[in-house]
């Protein structure tokens, strides 16, 4: 971990949360034409200068709507007793379709997850789960988790997304927090190679163990072999010409 | 494998070959060896509405050593693929193969990194059932037809014969891309 | 001292033992020769009887009063629900330490999903949990429904008749499991039984969807197409006969001495154990905790129907047996209440830009595209024809963003995480399977027990390996 893990010294005392400000969304890659393939040739459409820049949404504008506000007060307020400025610790509050994810520094995210799991006003019990995605052409936080949570007890949902860059895979593990995660960190780093610290036995679960690389990220091709039919060749999905 | 081998070419052993097909075909003992979405559909033909016992092959063994017939129901995984060696291994002869299921077949829909594309890369198939999955009608029909063939299977020098017939065979075959014609 | 015997299968032995000189007895353990710990003898078996490990054992008695067995169960046994592999430790007949060797289905579904149209991904989660496919389509569509945010559009009657086909679904999965885990039990009359009413179900999916299993009928924006004549009659017949057939297998198995012997304080795991676990299902309402999400965060309108989520508070394998048979019967009451709630009226999303164009039809060569739309697309208007191809090989585009949707599934939350990048196919769609997250728990409910629990804790969580593994 690049950051350490201990709490940043509490500045803003008694006072009451400050919300986030609200951001820019934030641009995931910029697209350009509208067919492609690996290995096959340019747009040779004429709508090759077309440009598309892909935005995931920033910070939501308080108020979110439904128990989301309370949910962030409490954490907020939660972490401002421990000490933690909730600034340091949440990089932004999104709320999309109707979901709240709060995205995570790394360094804090077992803390968050422990606040989250024990507060008696927040109580998210269940863990669903780790679910990684990669955004190869985002630089400095290519690999992206997202662990949902549940609240049997309220009722509610949560998700927490946690970012790390390329070169610097690492991510601390929430087997402390939530033991249910021990497979999903495991298939998280099989098919995505992120290093979960602190988990007991990061190994691979569903490729076999001498597999070369990590089958499910962008940069890993699909692997499939052309198919043959008479007198012609379908090349494997990825090679394809298709739409962006 | 047994003295039937041993048998000189033409009447006698035709009778035999008669004999012993139909001994072998009425007495099929297919190994459980489910994959995935076929094993669900082979369970089904081994249950009452379909009652694969009608065929002498109700026992399902569990154990290789004591099966004659593989039926891989199912896609067949990189991971897997050494178990599946393994046991196609240690199943006895005679043992046939029947490759339930497109994916088995060739890979199917799941063209990609993890699925073998095909289980006739790891052993040989003797019959390749379509369909993702096949009914348990088609199953049934595939083990018949597969009964037909284990009724004609020749045995000792006819074997020979049989094999090499099939080898010049291959070696003429047109490769797929090279043919002309209908896509079928 | 410890002996290491690979039960002749699913152990990438290369040495074979030949039948006819017996089973061959390693001393020393082939895979890190010279890395045994001081003092330890590793014997390794492969393929035979358990005669010459006693003898082995009986002749280095008193070296070391420390003998443990290492047997490798599966991933082909005919005991584990599939192809899961159980690395179980034994002392005598007492486990003391199972580890699950998993992903021999492993499939790459998720990545596959990434270089088709949205409408293509619902072929491929079909294929996932294969006793369960309408929940793997369902909570897919509802995901890409959410991104594209036309959640309120979906008309009642596509809703209706997804949780008509999932609570159907309900049945024969819960069929399936009481029938393998009958099986694996010793108990072949249980799995008859289970496989005669689940192909029941099926002759219903077959007459909707036109096939068995891996339908493919759940569509984003709807289902594919409308019931077909006859469906409601058959599914009213179905529900008067099953309550009597249920009879059966309950008459069978309730009070049963040797089953509820096989099954009663077997696999246990309290309410702190399954929340620790994240487990859901009927594992977790056997702690006697009702939680169901169709009834705290219901979709597809759960919350207009009338049905009781089952408990029980035993925490063990029986309480989940009579679980799945008490939720057997409100999935009737279910499908019944979705029956009445059928009103005439469309099955996909009015927006034209993301239904499906044709609406299937019975021609002349069996199902396929309606003649009629054929008709207008060949020979009445050329925008149509622009819109269907448009539709069909490019397919719509999905706002970006990501959502997660959960979905009581019968053996747990089933989450489906999409990720999309505003184009015409999926960015990434990641499952959370209830049987992967589930099957964490084997060690913990059956270390300590009888190797034969074992077998009926694995069944009690009832595990899918393609499902699993995907």
């Amino acid at each position: 971990m690049s950051e350490g893990n201990l709490p940043e010294p509490n500045g803003n005392g008694n006072e009451l949360p400050q919300p986030l400000a609200v951001q820019a969304a934030e641009i995931v890659a910029v697209r350009h034409g509208m067919f492609g393939g690996s290995g096959t040739g340019g747009d040779t459409s004429g709508y090759g200068r077309l440009v598309r820049v892909i935005e995931f949404p920033g910070q939501s504008p308080r108020p979110y709507g439904g128990y989301f506000d309370e949910v962030e007060n409490e954490l907020f307020g939660a972490l401002d007793e421990q000490g933690l400025a909730p600034e340091t610790a949440i990089e932004k509050v999104v709320v999309y379709r109707d979901q709240l994810a709060f995205h995570v520094r790394r360094a804090h995210l077992a803390q968050v997850a422990k606040t989250l799991r024990d507060d008696p006003a927040l109580r998210f019990e269940l863990c669903l789960g780790v679910s990684g995605v990669h955004f190869p052409e985002e630089t400095g936080r290519e690999l992206q988790i997202l662990v949902p949570l549940l609240s049997i007890s309220h009722n509610r949902r949560v998700q927490l997304v946690a970012t790390c860059p390329d070169e610097d895979p690492h991510l601390p593990s929430l087997t402390g927090v939530y033991p249910a995660v021990d497979w999903h960190e495991r298939e998280t780093w099989d098919m995505f190679g992120i290093i979960f610290d602190g988990h007991p036995a990061l190994t691979r679960i569903l490729m076999p163990d001498d597999w070369p690389g990590h089958p499910q990220r962008k940069d890993y091709p699909l692997g499939g072999i052309p198919v043959e039919f008479k007198g012609a060749q379908i090349p494997s999905p990825d090679q394809r010409r298709s739409y962006r | 494998m047994g003295i039937e081998e041993k048998v000189p070419s033409g009447f006698l052993l035709s009778t035999v070959e008669g004999l012993a097909g139909y001994m072998r075909k009425g007495s099929l003992w297919p190994a459980t060896f489910g994959l995935a979405c076929c094993a669900i559909e082979m369970m089904a033909t081994g249950a009452g509405r379909y009652d694969l016992a009608r065929f002498g092959m109700e026992v399902f063994r569990a154990s290789p050593r004591q099966a004659d017939l593989m039926i891989v129901a199912g896609r067949v995984s990189q991971k897997m693929a050494p178990v599946l060696r393994q046991i196609y291994d240690q199943m006895p002869n005679p043992k046939w193969v029947l490759s339930m299921g497109v994916c088995a077949s060739s890979g199917g829909m799941f063209n990609n990194y993890a699925i073998v594309q095909g289980v006739d890369h790891i052993v040989p198939v003797d019959i390749y059932l379509p369909g993702c999955p096949p009914r348990p009608e088609m199953l049934m029909d595939a083990i018949i037809k597969l009964h037909e063939e284990i009724q004609k299977m020749p045995l000792g020098v006819d074997r020979v014969q049989a094999a090499r017939a099939a080898e010049e065979a291959a070696l003429k075959a047109i490769p797929t891309i090279e043919m002309k014609g209908l896509l079928r | 001292m410890s002996v290491d015997v690979a039960q002749t299968v699913g152990d990438d032995r290369s040495e074979q033992p030949d039948p006819a000189s017996g089973p061959t007895v390693l001393v020393g353990d082939p895979y890190a020769a010279g890395s045994d710990p001081a003092g330890e003898q590793v014997f390794t078996l492969a393929g035979g009887d358990w005669d010459e490990i006693a003898r082995e054992l009986s002749r280095n008695e008193g070296d070391s009063p420390e003998e443990r067995i290492v047997v490798n169960m599966g991933p082909q046994h005919p005991s584990t629900h599939g192809v899961l592999r159980l690395v179980v430790e034994t002392e005598g007949e007492t486990v003391t330490e199972v580890r699950c060797g998993i992903g021999f289905l492993h499939t790459g579904i998720e990545k596959n999903l990434e270089f088709r149209n949205w409408t293509q991904g619902v072929t491929f989660v079909t294929r996932m949990d294969y006793t369960t496919p309408f929940y793997q389509e369902v909570a897919y569509c509802l995901a890409v429904e959410k991104l594209l945010g036309v959640e309120d559009q979906i008309p009642k009657r596509a809703s209706v008749i997804r949780v008509l086909l999932m609570e159907l679904n309900r049945i024969a999965s819960h069929m399936v499991c009481i029938a393998t885990g009958g099986m694996e039990m010793g108990a072949l009359s249980a799995m008859i039984f289970g496989f005669r009413e689940r192909e029941q179900v099926l002759d219903i999916f077959e007459m909707v969807t036109g096939l068995r299993m891996n339908h493919a009928f759940v569509r984003p924006g709807g289902v594919a197409q409308d019931l077909p004549p006859g469906a409601v009659d058959k599914i009213r017949e179905f529900l008067t006969y099953m309550p009597t057939r249920m009879k059966d297998i309950e008459a069978l198995c309730n009070e049963n001495p040797i089953f509820k012997g096989r099954t009663e304080n077997v696999g246990y795991l309290d309410l702190t154990g399954c929340m620790a676990l994240g487990m859901t299902g009927p594992v977790l309402r056997a702690t006697g905790l009702p939680h169901d999400l169709r009834k705290s965060q219901p979709y597809c309108g759960y919350e207009d129907y009338d049905f009781d989520v089952v408990t029980w508070d035993s925490c063990d394998a029986y309480g989940r047996y009579r679980i799945r048979m008490d939720e057997v019967r409100q999935s009737l009451k279910i499908v019944a209440q979705c029956l009445d709630k059928l009103e005439p009226g469309p099955v996909m999303i009015e927006d034209k830009k993301i239904a499906w164009p044709a609406q299937l039809a019975l021609g002349g060569d069996g199902m396929g595209n309606s003649l009629d739309h054929i008709r207008h697309i060949m020979g009445e208007s050329m925008e149509a024809l622009i819109h269907h191809f448009k539709l069909v090989t490019e397919g719509f585009r999905v706002p970006p963003g990501q959502v997660y949707v959960g979905i009581e599934s019968p053996k747990g939350e089933l989450g489906c995480h999409a990720v999309s990048d505003g184009g015409t196919r999926p960015y990434r769609v990641h499952f959370r399977d209830p049987s992967f997250n589930n099957l964490q728990a084997v060690a913990v409910m059956s270390e300590g027990g009888m190797l034969a629990d074992l077998i009926v804790a694995v069944a009690s969580i009832d595990p899918v390996m393609g499902g699993v593994d995907r």
